[in-house]
């Protein structure tokens, strides 16, 4: 047989540590080809993320730079003026509040309840619920300058001949913001287990009873997510609102049936003045746009974060 | 004593309510249930609370239980057992009319309750839901405080009375009031999973019902919060009658007073397997003395 095994030998020794060389040797050593490999993916995916933040980068430094000198309290308190030295924001301010709060109480129950009816009562196997389903998803896809004409058209002119006053300008944001809030509704009512809905029905609570006090109450932090991002996007466009007649230059207040204006809209009328003092106003007020962008969609990931119910 | 006697009134009213839907009115003719049905029948009274006759169900047009009858008694407990896609859970379901959430289910058959047709043309499901609970094979409590989830069912039937006591005597009744006393407005989640799957029945209490079904309402716990359950089951049946689905067959032989045996059959070229009763008994025969030679293979384990 053979002889005892002396761990301490010097024998044993060597060969202890010759194995334990290899070992590392093993594991240490990475094939050339892939550690090139993973660095140029690494690098090709950093660059993916470097040029998206060198856009915004760009473009808030930019107007950093040129609207610095205008960036103050004059931005939102002053109202527009043909003199550079004296126009700011604030009818264009408080225009978009008037479109928003109208957007708000039309976008909130159209896309909810479309979506509550796409969920809970559409048939999904029926050929008319996929067909307005596909719809829904192309809608959200359509330019917003499409929807400008459709609202001059339809809303503005005959047959709802409402002419070029806040609620055009609201009516047609609306249907520009609408299929985002249904896509984002239907999720946060599709999330909603159904063991839950079983559970009310279960204790004879009706459909309605089961929707109204369970099912929406769950989906509410995703609904509203979705309603804030449509929001803001609707905060931002300026093309639908050219053809409805948007007031580019107003320097009275605008109410609920005024003629109406918008910040992105007196924004643009600024970037076409010669004057260089309007170049930085307007810079100002890209600033401010963006800022109040960042801080809805901020809202709404934390709102998503914190509320969301986790099944 | 005083509290019960208020429940069982309070259910005998809703059931003299009928099933008829509220808006329907006088017209309806509401489901009356004889006088000796009303009060203190008394455990294992031998009063049929469902019978069954010849039900089958389909789910678009493919049968999943055939040809089940039997009778289901008031204040006991009655198991179904049997091996897995036997069709337990879908003839449970029937029993209040869960599987007409299911578009494509269909129930053929008759399914009398205390004597009236539950699939009869008048009958309102969710008439049959307020008297007919639930509680399901996973714990489902309502994304609500603990008080919340219990309040719901009698809010929104409209029941009248101190929410706090209703909702007190069902966590009572659940064995779940002393845990959760202190901390009622806690997130249901916040409890574990026996304290919830409890506080499914304790919600199921709450509104009162005639029939609580429970559709393997152990399957998702650990033997302790097992034991409570069925410790529970033993109390319930005092005031409620009881459908029970379980895979566990002690958990049969322990809580239940009858037991259904239900196997899966094949047609001739076996491409179509439902669900069919093989043997149903009182509980105690069926696991020391059954008739039927598939029922012994079975609850001896020489099969399943």
């Amino acid at each position: 047989m053979t002889a005892e095994f002396d761990p301490r030998s010097a024998r044993a020794q060597v060969a202890i540590a010759g194995a334990k060389g290899v070992t590392a040797e093993v594991l240490s050593t990475q094939p050339r080809k892939d550690v090139i490999r993973n660095t140029i993916f690494a690098s090709l995916l950093f660059l993916a993320i470097a040029i998206a933040l060198a856009g915004l980068c760009v473009l808030v430094g930019k107007n950093l730079v040129d609207g610095w000198s205008r960036l103050n309290l004059d931005l939102i308190t002053q109202n527009n003026s043909s003199n550079p030295a004296e126009a700011g924001l604030r009818n264009a301010i408080i225009g978009t509040l008037w479109i928003m709060l109208f957007v708000i109480g039309m976008l909130v129950p159209l896309g909810v309840g479309a979506a509550v009816f796409l969920e809970e009562y559409g048939n999904r196997n029926s050929r008319l619920i996929r067909l307005i389903e596909v719809n829904i998803q192309n809608l959200a896809g359509v330019p917003s300058i499409i929807y400008g004409l459709l609202g001059l058209a339809f809303i503005a002119r005959a047959p709802l001949n409402l002419g070029y006053v806040v609620l055009t300008a609201a009516m047609t944001l609306t249907l520009l913001v609408l299929p985002v809030v249904i896509l984002a509704s239907r999720e946060a009512i599709r999330a909603v287990p159904a063991s839950i809905r079983e559970g009310s029905l279960a204790l004879g609570a009706t459909k309605w009873q089961t929707i109204r006090r369970q099912v929406l109450p769950a989906s509410i932090p995703g609904i509203a997510t979705g309603v804030i991002l449509a929001i803001s996007r609707a905060i931002g466009e300026t093309a639908p609102l050219i053809p409805l007649g948007a007031a580019t230059f107003v320097t009275f207040t605008p109410g609920p049936f005024t003629d109406f204006t918008a910040m992105p809209v007196t924004i643009f009328n600024w970037v076409k003045q010669p004057q260089p003092e309007f170049q930085a106003l307007a810079a100002a007020g890209v600033l401010l746009l963006i800022a109040l962008l960042v801080v809805m969609n901020s809202f709404a990931i934390w709102l998503r974060n914190r509320y969301e119910q986790t099944w | 004593m005083s509290n019960q006697v208020t429940q069982e009134e309070r259910r005998t009213e809703q059931r003299q309510t009928g099933f008829a839907g509220d808006g329907a009115g006088a017209a309806r003719p509401a489901i009356e249930v004889r006088a000796e049905f009303q009060h203190g029948a008394g455990c294992g009274s031998g009063e049929k609370v469902f019978e069954l006759q010849d039900i089958s169900v389909f789910y678009a047009g493919v049968p999943a239980v055939r040809d089940i009858s039997m009778d289901v008694f008031r204040h006991e407990v009655t198991a179904l057992i049997g091996p897995s896609g036997c069709g337990k859970s879908t003839l449970i379901r029937c029993l209040n009319r869960m599987n007409d959430l299911i578009p494509t289910a269909a129930v053929e058959g008759h399914l009398l309750y205390h004597g009236e047709d539950l699939y009869g043309p008048k009958v309102d499901p969710i008439q049959v839901r307020k008297l007919i609970g639930m509680v399901f094979q996973k714990p489902n409590p309502f994304p609500k405080s603990i008080y919340d989830n219990i309040a719901f069912g009698p809010r929104v039937l409209g029941m009248d009375g101190d929410m706090d006591e209703i909702v007190e005597r069902a966590l009572r009744s659940a064995a779940l009031w002393d845990e959760v006393k202190d901390r009622l407005d806690a997130n249901a989640y916040s409890m574990s999973g026996g304290q919830q799957q409890r506080l499914c029945i304790a919600r199921c209490i709450a509104v009162s019902p005639d029939v609580i079904l429970m559709d393997e309402p152990c399957s998702a716990l650990d033997p302790i919060s097992t034991g409570k359950i069925e410790d529970l089951m033993a109390e319930l049946k005092q005031e409620f009658s009881i459908v029970i689905v379980t895979h566990n067959m002690q958990q049969a032989a322990r809580v239940s007073d009858r037991t259904a045996f239900l196997m899966v059959e094949l047609d001739a070229d076996e491409t179509h397997r439902w669900g069919r009763i093989v043997e149903y008994d009182e509980t105690e025969k069926i696991f020391t003395n059954p008739s039927d030679q598939r029922t012994e293979d079975y609850v001896t384990g020489k099969v399943g």
